[in-house]
């Protein structure tokens, strides 16, 4: 037989398609389609915004803007409101304004201030309210996702002894509706020692978010092929170092979906706060609504407080966004 | 390369029995497979000798030593998963050296060694990249290099290739095979599919309803079955089996057919039948020869080439079909007249009460 020569294949020449050429996607109705639909969600967006940016216009308007009829949608933006949110002011005569106007060594929050003819004498309380309300709400979201990740692990990989009566039990801390328990609540704390703690309230919101979080990341540990841990263990690891490395990687959806839940629910609180907190321990959302200021309601330093009372939670959200976005999907494990 | 004992192991789940009291010695270098229908214990099995299953009781001794209650991680196995099992945050590198970090191997050694095994199945080209994106065939090379990495003293497989295409399938079961030969590791294998068991395994566990029903070599499972369930199990198809009654060295089959028994069988038929004489005769499709003056005749059902032979289904009456290995030219028209006959050294008679293989002391 001949020496066979081997020529080298041409390489298969295969087109290049830099468009979808999905049926669905080509031809001017299924893109005059999409268009329609973008052009609906961006309306359904805007209406929903509106209060957004309603607030955060008004947070930036002097007062008289703030409350005149109809309103000004176009106005000279003032730092007014946020400088009254942080400060406390005194009013002074005319004389005084005067005096005050020839000083050069007034801050510019002095100088917010004596366009409203009023004199800083201090520091505002919200400070405070937001410092009280970033430790409360981030130790008891901190602290519920961890119990829960360990829970809803325990729970979904043992045989524990009457597990499912557990797992009812953990749900129905949530079943009575919040305002039912504040009055047996409020005489607890009092009696405790617990009234307007940093303490009380952590543990109140912990205990109201652990059994939803229990329930969630259950969910989610669920998912997790045990085969994952079960690889991990014959490959010489303890059971520990297999959830560190092994399942806390892969519930990572679950972990940034329930600390997200969490912290939405203790930052935004509002009944129990306003009822077992009074000074100390006071949080941002039962103080916000009680700002007055010397001639009525503030609206622009409400609107103030509520916008920078967005932010941390916008914030995390945001941080957390690629974890929540990814889904549950496993790659490795294919399943039937 | 270690040992594996099993003593009386058993698994009860609540009442019902997963595994009953099974004995089984599995030799260092030795490639056994489990073999069995889905729920028959063969997994259970598995996953009591690598520890992830506790024993109801029963123990299990690695080189001689009991580790019956040791904890998976120091039994020094490698467990392969059917779905593999890949971590998908780690990349198929960083999955290759899980194993070795929980040694707290070396770093350079694990370099090495990763790199050793991933030339060994030519995955070097895919280290990088997370398993999500690889092809089954490479999931598979990567989940069976993180178990190679460690140079175990066993590894278990639990159908390993069951989740792969049947393309795949074949060769990486040569794959596996081979690394076998070269490793020379002990190496329990389960699966469902008898084709992989006769073609990979030293020996065959034929298991069913949580109890093995023979432990032997592929070709003693295959040409001395010990049972009417092995009978049918192993082989596609299986053994033909045909119900008969047996009286003067003749067995009486279906369509009034008569099957002289050969001589070296008929003590034992005489011997350990029932007194009605029924008897369950059995052999393969490929021990029959199709000739004008066979001595049992059928019709034919139908035929179907299967390009190096054909495949007779041919039909004694309107109940009993035999399958029937012939040479590729051989084709008859529906409903011909066949005879044939069963070699003489191929037949094997099974009782019907116990169901088990009859011994004629030959073999």
């Amino acid at each position: 037989m001949a020496t066979e020569t081997t020529t080298p294949k041409p390489a298969l020449r295969v087109p290049v398609v830099n468009y979808s050429t999905r049926v669905d996607k080509v031809g001017w109705q299924p893109q005059a389609a999409n268009v329609t639909r973008a052009i609906i969600a961006v309306i359904i967006a805007l209406v929903m915004l509106i209060p957004v940016v309603w607030m955060g216009m008004t947070a930036f308007k002097p007062l008289r803007d703030a409350v005149t009829v109809p309103p000004k949608v176009f106005f000279t933006p003032s730092m007014e409101g946020f400088v009254n949110l942080f400060t406390q002011r005194r009013q002074v005569s005319d004389a005084e304004v005067e005096a005050l106007r020839q000083r050069t060594d007034l801050g510019f929050a002095d100088q917010v201030a004596l366009a409203q003819q009023q004199v800083i004498i201090g520091q505002s309380e919200f400070t405070r309210q937001i410092i009280n309300s970033l430790i409360i709400a981030g130790t008891s979201t901190v602290i519920s996702v961890v119990f829960a990740v360990l829970a809803a692990y325990a729970f979904s990989r043992f045989d524990i002894p009457g597990k499912d009566d557990l797992l009812f039990f953990i749900l129905s801390q949530r079943m009575l509706p919040a305002v039912v328990v504040t009055i047996p609540i409020f005489l607890m704390y009092r009696q405790l020692g617990l009234y307007d703690t940093h303490l009380g309230m952590i543990l109140l919101y912990t205990s109201f978010n652990l059994s939803f979080a229990v329930w969630l990341l259950k969910g989610f540990i669920d998912e997790i092929p045990k085969e994952y841990e079960e690889a991990a263990l014959v490959d010489g690891y303890t059971r520990l170092q297999a959830f560190r490395k092994v399942v806390l990687p892969q519930s990572i959806t679950g972990i940034a979906a329930t600390t997200v839940f969490s912290l939405i629910f203790s930052w935004n609180e509002y009944a129990f706060a306003l009822i077992l907190t009074s000074d100390r321990a006071k949080t941002a959302p039962p103080s916000i609504p009680l700002i007055l200021g010397s001639g009525g309601i503030e609206w622009s330093t409400i609107a103030a407080a509520s916008l920078l009372f967005l932010i941390p939670v916008v914030i995390v959200t945001f941080v957390l966004r690629k974890h929540l976005l990814r889904g549950v999907t496993f790659g490795a494990i294919r399943k039937g | 390369m270690a040992t594996i004992e099993l003593k009386q192991v058993e698994k009860k789940f609540g009442e019902s029995f997963a595994v009953k009291p099974l004995d089984m010695t599995i030799n260092s270098g030795e490639f056994i497979v489990l073999l069995g229908p889905s729920g028959c214990g063969k997994t259970t099995t598995l996953r009591m000798i690598s520890g992830l299953e506790a024993v109801t009781s029963g123990s299990i001794l690695f080189d001689g030593k009991d580790v019956t209650w040791l904890h998976p991680s120091a039994r020094d196995i490698a467990f392969v998963f059917q779905f593999f099992a890949l971590y998908s945050h780690l990349s198929a590198r960083e999955n290759i050296a899980f194993p070795l970090q929980a040694q707290s191997v070396g770093r350079d050694e694990i370099k090495k060694r990763v790199k050793e095994v991933a030339q060994m199945l030519k995955i070097e080209h895919v280290l990088d990249a997370r398993p999500g994106s690889l092809s089954g065939g490479d999931q598979q090379r990567v989940a069976l290099a993180r178990a190679l990495v460690r140079r175990p003293a066993a590894f278990l497989m639990d159908e390993p290739l069951g989740a792969l295409d049947a393309e795949f399938r074949e060769s990486m079961r040569a794959e596996i095979k081979r690394l076998h030969i070269d490793q020379n590791a002990t190496s329990v294998y389960v699966t469902h599919d008898q084709v992989e068991a006769m073609a990979m395994g030293d020996r065959i566990v034929v298991m069913s309803n949580a109890e093995v029903q023979q432990a032997a070599t592929p070709t003693e499972v295959y040409n001395n079955p010990a049972n009417l369930f092995v009978a049918r199990f192993i082989g596609s198809p299986g053994m033909n089996l045909l119900g008969g009654t047996y009286a003067d060295g003749v067995v009486r089959l279906p369509g009034d057919n008569r099957y002289t028994v050969p001589e070296s069988w008929r003590g034992a038929l005489g011997s350990s039948l029932p007194a009605d004489g029924r008897v369950v005769v059995g052999f393969r499709p490929e021990s029959v020869s199709v000739h004008a003056a066979g001595e049992i005749h059928s019709t034919t059902f139908a035929n179907d080439l299967h390009g190096g032979y054909t495949m007779l289904h041919l039909q004694l009456d309107r109940d009993h079909i035999v399958h029937v290995r012939a040479g590729r030219e051989m084709r008859h028209q529906i409903n011909d007249t066949v005879h044939f006959d069963i070699k003489p050294d191929s037949v094997r008679f099974f009782h019907p009460e116990t169901e088990k293989a009859l011994q004629n002391g030959r073999g």
